[in-house]
């Protein structure tokens, strides 16, 4: 296929069908259902497939029948990097990424059980994910001057393009003002309850192949950059703002900030070639922190940013095209934050529908956030460059 | 919406509270006698909290236990309505807390109004029984 040296790429996607409970599923039946599916959508088969990386990925290897088989071992946009390395450097042909979860969460009275850490030294605290994350929110609101009215602009147009996605949990539940947002309950300060992302059950997989495998009527698309930041384990530790480490680069704020600058300086990309920015959204203010993190606007300006309407599916900067966590889907640890990468492949294979960005041929995906101490990072491109 | 009148309060009940291991048993048996400890390295004086193993900085393995003087300010915080799990009284106050001694922890605010927290408030430590033999040290504002 291409002249330009890449062996690898996204061959298919699958999203299951998403809800807030999925009556008569359970996490396996999903999984199956995704890896048939994004099998499907590559033109191939599990005949083919000769590489997994999933949360189950020993079992699958063994109850699918695929060894011997390669095995990734992260999680997120990382296994799509990971597995085009492991293609790129001739350790399988054709990987399949899965993630499901089903019936995990069904006492309701806390909140669900991945939100909650259990470190000592942090669950005494009644810490989890929106309190985490509402410690980082108040430092940058403290700082710069970040405003109640940006947090809520964030969250009506995420929520608002998921309205418009037939295939969010929440389709057809908007429009929202963002005055809506601020008259939701108050969850942890600054965050009320429609800041927050949701939580729901459904499934996904992703085939990444050797481009030999592929179709190009499939319309393959290409991994142009990736980027990692870590900064500890997630929920063990203060999250706060000004963490270092001892080469003095960025701190935890910023997170995504070397991840992006390596992404960017691999695939020869500026800022501004990036089409849609499918950026990961635990929470509001997490929109607002990665566009600064990532060099999409200065320091501090991220929320006259988002009010200028740069955010917006018809925008500059169109983020989070299917709704997120907060509308589209939220299941589990690990479904949603590959399910960033499947809304870049929707987007950059032009099938997003109603809320398509035109001609989009780069898109910015991300996981994580400055409240969890990582921030990872994927440059899709619809042509290998 | 929020109730800026309402005075945070401590706990009062099991919260969950994972079994101290061996690097965490002696910080925990201090709070129970009113004391807060944190890691000083021997080698180069840093001071690192939570506890590990070795000192953060300079990897010695060097490092003991000094005790704080339990004073310091509000890094960032927030007031959480609801709770992780049922056994939590809303709202309370969950903070990052900035040491005179130069290290950060997680705590809670206590004995302050709601609308009284903020960045930058001057706290010192007040240990509260949560539940049986669970003493936390909490924080509440410098009078």
């Amino acid at each position: 296929m291409p002249a330009t040296g890449r062996k690898a790429a996204i061959a298919g996607v699958y999203n299951t069908k998403q809800g807030r409970s999925l009556e008569g599923e359970t996490t396996r039946r999903l999984v199956v259902e995704a890896v048939l599916g994004a099998l499907d959508d590559a033109g191939l088969t599990l005949d083919d497939v000769d590489g997994i990386t999933s949360e189950q990925t020993a079992s699958l290897s063994y109850d699918l029948r695929l060894g011997p088989a390669w095995q990734g071992s992260t999680f997120g946009v990382g296994m799509i990097t990971e597995a085009v390395a492991a293609i790129e450097n001739g350790l399988a042909e054709v990987v399949v990424l899965v993630a499901a979860q089903a019936q995990e969460y069904r006492d309701h009275a806390a909140t669900a059980p991945w939100t909650r850490p259990e470190n000592e030294l942090v669950a005494p605290w009644g810490m989890f994910t929106a309190a985490e994350f509402a410690l980082i929110a108040r430092r940058h609101m403290e700082v710069y001057g970040t405003t109640r009215e940006q947090l809520s602009i964030v969250a009506a147009t995420i929520r608002n393009n998921g309205s418009a996605n037939p295939e969010a949990v929440y389709a057809g539940r908007g429009p929202f003002t963002p005055g809506d947002i601020t008259a939701s309950r108050m969850i942890a300060d600054p965050f009320h309850l429609l800041d927050c992302a949701t939580t729901s059950e459904g499934g996904c997989a992703l085939v990444v192949a050797n481009v030999d495998r592929i179709d190009a009527a499939r319309k393959p698309v290409f991994v142009l950059g990736s980027g990692a930041d870590f900064n500890g384990p997630s929920y063990q530790h203060p999250p706060a703002w000004d963490l270092t480490g001892r080469r003095g680069l960025d701190p935890n704020g910023l997170v995504g900030r070397h991840a992006a600058d390596k992404a960017f300086a691999h695939a020869r990309l500026n800022r501004d070639d990036v089409d849609v920015l499918e950026l990961y959204d635990p929470f509001s203010f997490e929109i607002i922190r990665q566009l600064e993190a990532f060099r999409f606007c200065p320091d501090g300006e991220g929320g006259p940013f988002v009010e200028d309407g740069h955010i917006a599916v018809t925008g500059s900067h169109p983020v989070t095209t299917d709704g997120g966590t907060m509308s589209f889907s939220h299941a589990g640890t690990n479904p949603q934050m590959m399910q960033r990468a499947i809304r870049g492949v929707q987007q950059l294979r032009g099938q997003a529908g109603a809320l398509q960005v035109p001609n989009a041929g780069v898109a910015l995906c991300s996981n994580g956030g400055a409240g969890a101490l990582f921030t990872t990072v994927l440059l899709l491109g619809a042509e290998p460059r | 919406m929020t109730d800026d009148g309402l005075q945070l309060t401590a706990q009062h009940a099991a919260v969950p509270h994972a079994t101290p291991g061996p690097l965490t048993a002696p910080f925990w048996q201090a709070c129970a006698e009113q004391t807060l400890l944190f890691q000083r390295c021997a080698t180069c004086s840093a001071a690192d909290f939570p506890p590990a193993e070795h000192c953060r900085q300079c990897l010695s393995f060097d490092v003991g236990w000094e005790a704080s003087v339990g004073r310091g300010v509000v890094y960032s915080w927030t007031v959480v309505y609801r709770a992780a799990t049922p056994v939590f009284e809303t709202p309370y106050a969950p903070v990052i807390v900035t040491l005179d001694e130069g290290y950060q922890m997680l705590t809670n605010i206590i004995g302050a109004n709601i609308d009284e927290v903020r960045v930058g408030l001057p706290v010192q430590v007040d240990f509260r029984e949560v539940s049986d033999d669970l003493w936390l040290p909490y924080f509440r504002p410098v009078p």
